[in-house]
């Protein structure tokens, strides 16, 4: 996994509520044993007017120019603002996969899904949670101000805007040593494989049945 | 010993290792897996050289790309035809147990797992799949993981989590007749949100849950994840036993009175604390129908679809007046004049047959309205079908104008061929009434399975009471 530190980017907004993962990347598309190139097919059903197909060339297919992410302003944005309950519904981890193809490194909202806000440290992705106030004030800002950028520091876990104010965030010891670092979470795992065998011989007496 | 929650319980026996900052390893008992969410972790064993820790724990079945039309032609698409025999291949090498296309068990994986006694009380289920909450019927911690964790748990049998925080919905009183575990769950969802679970383990308890069959707790379980959680449950009594007994995965034999014992112990203790707690009353809840593009927009039958003009918070406003020009809905109508262009009774959520019973007992000497366009039952399982034609209700339902399919996810994900055209409004027995999910342009009313064979044949939503 690519090591997340600092990034500096364009914000584009996504200015709705329980943004679902199969509008992050529909079905058809799933279909795909890779774990790249869904970055064409990032909001498929939004994002193009015609119906997307699997292997489809999508340079040339008819674009929803109303679209936010194809808004010239927003083109190179590296970070998305969202709203509440982001990621719900699948479990999808091509939903995260879709949006880092595109460019995405860091999602910024009020509320995620628990089991996308899990799937985005997997794939070097930072999820941040922001009060509504601030999420509210950040969606004005980029609304009023073509380009706005923001930087952000997960060691020092800051961010700041182009005014230089800081915006502090939360994130857990373990996701952030990890992302820091570019860890893939298996071998760290298999480091305590002498504690799972432990745990395995006790349960085996303990419920035999589930071995 | 402090008092415990059903969830604190499972978690604790499962617990390998915790470090300071809470973050624990978490062992997991059994992994299920179908296609699309396993080939790149399986790529990820391969490149990595590593093997799964416990082939043992893992049941494979094809499910979301699978035909169910009955021609055995075999899948059109190449590219979901290579999905469904790279989890073949995966799982030979790996010596992994799959219930391929021809295997009469295969089905949905979340009504395979409970039909083989795969799924047990007490265990860990894990699948690279959101609606695995299923499992957690049985009084066992089940939640749906992305493909990275797949990987995760296959090549060291554990999971890196952090322990959530309990959430009991308490379900009192009596359901009225015709209500059903669907219209429990729709009703749960309606009222706390489709976030109100975010961050929660979910147990469903009270009088009405301690009454329902197995089937019917699967369907509650189902559809946590649609109310946020992760993961629902409900604690294992004598109706989870009794289900289980004489299954092929139930213990035999000296075995079976040990896991009895121990399934005792799964229910929460009478005075653990819950840091969230939601009651409802079963007696007024009424069958449910989705209107809009969440699960949370949900009312009763005799009510009508909101008007954005009264809501006064601008981005629920804009999130209701959106829902309704997708679903091309009036704003203000009401429910009953909405008429479905198909049905669909199938899906994880309502696929087992005691929904196939329900849904025949309503259809049984009627016929499909001529304002439907098609009317499909998607059996959970082979097995299910099976028992199904034995019943009879094929025929019930091929007599009233249905098409009486093989098992598989079928039109609830659309990832296969069955789904809607543009514009196509569906009453469906499925989990999720998201914008495209039955196919692009699609428009899906979630509803129970005597909801929607009700509207099959009134031609519009109704209570099957009214036919």
């Amino acid at each position: 996994m690519e090591a997340f530190t600092e990034l500096n980017g364009i914000v584009a907004p996504m200015d709705r509520a329980n943004v679902d993962t199969d509008a992050i990347i529909p079905k058809q598309f799933l279909k795909s044993i890779k774990r790249s190139g869904f970055g064409p097919n990032l909001f498929d059903e939004w994002r193009y007017l015609d119906q997307g197909e699997p292997g489809q060339d999508n340079a040339g297919r008819p674009l929803n120019t109303a679209f936010v992410l194809n808004l010239p302003r927003y083109q190179g944005a590296s970070i998305l603002l969202a709203r509440e309950n982001f990621g719900c519904g699948s479990s999808r981890e091509h939903a995260p996969w879709a949006l880092l193809d595109f460019g995405f490194r860091c999602i910024i909202a009020p509320s995620f899904a628990d089991i996308f806000f899990n799937n985005c440290f997997k794939n070097a992705i930072l999820p941040v949670v922001l009060n509504d106030k601030i999420v509210d004030d950040l969606f004005s800002r980029v609304a009023e101000v073509e380009g706005y950028a923001l930087s952000i520091n997960l060691p020092e876990q800051t961010i700041t805007t182009p005014d230089g104010d800081h915006i502090d965030f939360d994130v857990e010891d373990f996701r952030k040593y990890c992302l820091i670092n570019g860890l893939d979470d298996i071998g760290l795992t298999l480091e305590k494989s002498d504690a799972i065998k432990e745990y395995e011989l006790r349960r085996k007496t303990e419920a035999p049945w589930l071995f | 010993m402090d008092s415990q929650t059903l969830y604190d319980k499972l978690w604790q026996q499962h617990v390998v290792h915790t470090e300071e900052d809470g973050t624990s390893l978490i062992y997991i008992d059994r992994h299920l897996v179908h296609e699309v969410t396993s080939p790149q972790a399986f790529e990820g064993l391969h490149l990595a050289g590593r093997k799964p820790w416990r082939s043992d724990s893992m049941l494979a079945v094809p499910d979301h790309n699978v035909p169910t039309t009955t021609d055995g032609a075999g899948i059109d698409d190449p590219i979901s035809r290579l999905q469904v025999t790279t989890l073949g291949q995966n799982c030979e090498h790996f010596g992994i147990t799959e219930f391929g296309m021809s295997d009469p068990r295969q089905g949905i994986v979340h009504v395979i797992g409970p039909e083989q006694g795969a799924t047990l009380p007490g265990m860990t289920i894990v699948c690279g799949d959101s609606h695995t909450s299923t499992h957690g019927a049985f009084g066992a911690l089940a939640f749906g993981i992305g493909t990275s964790e797949v990987e995760h748990v296959m090549a060291t049998q554990c999971l890196i989590q952090r322990k959530s925080k309990n959430m009991r919905v308490w379900i009192d009183g009596e359901l009225r007749t015709g209500v059903t575990a669907k219209d429990v769950v729709l009703a749960v969802i309606g009222e706390i949100g489709t976030a109100g679970g975010t961050g929660y383990a979910m147990e469903f308890a009270g009088p009405v849950i301690e009454a329902l069959s197995m089937e019917s707790r699967m369907t509650i379980c189902n559809m946590a994840i649609e109310a946020g959680a992760r993961s629902g449950m409900i604690a294992a009594d004598q109706t989870t036993i009794d289900y289980i007994k004489g299954r092929p995965g139930a213990p035999k034999g000296e075995m079976w009175e040990q896991a009895v014992n121990y399934w005792g112990d799964l229910h929460s203790d009478s005075d653990a604390v819950f840091d969230h707690e939601v009651r409802i009353d079963g007696s007024t809840i009424s069958p449910q129908v989705t209107w809009g593009t969440s699960p949370e927009m949900v009312v009763d039958i005799d009510s009508n679809v909101p008007n954005p003009a009264d809501i006064d918070d601008p981005v629920a406003r804009d999130g209701v007046a959106r829902a309704l020009e997708y679903m091309g809905l009036e704003p203000g109508i009401e429910i009953r004049q909405i008429q479905p262009d198909l049905v669909f009774i199938g899906s994880c959520t309502n696929s087992r047959i005691e929904d196939l019973r329900q849904a025949a007992d309503v259809v049984k000497g009627r016929k499909v309205a001529a304002t439907i366009k098609q009317a499909l039952v998607v059996p959970g399982s082979g097995l299910v079908k099976r028992q199904a034609e034995e019943e009879g209700l094929h025929q019930v339902f091929i007599d009233a104008g249905f098409e009486w399919r093989n098992p598989g996810c079928s039109m609830c994900l659309a990832m296969n061929a069955d789904r809607l055209e543009p514009g196509e409004r569906c009453a469906s027995t499925s989990n999720r009434n998201f914008e495209g999910r039955q196919g692009q342009g699609g428009r899906t009313h979630l509803v129970s399975p005597a909801m929607a064979a009700a509207a099959a044949v009134a031609g519009h939503f109704t209570s099957p009471e009214d036919l």
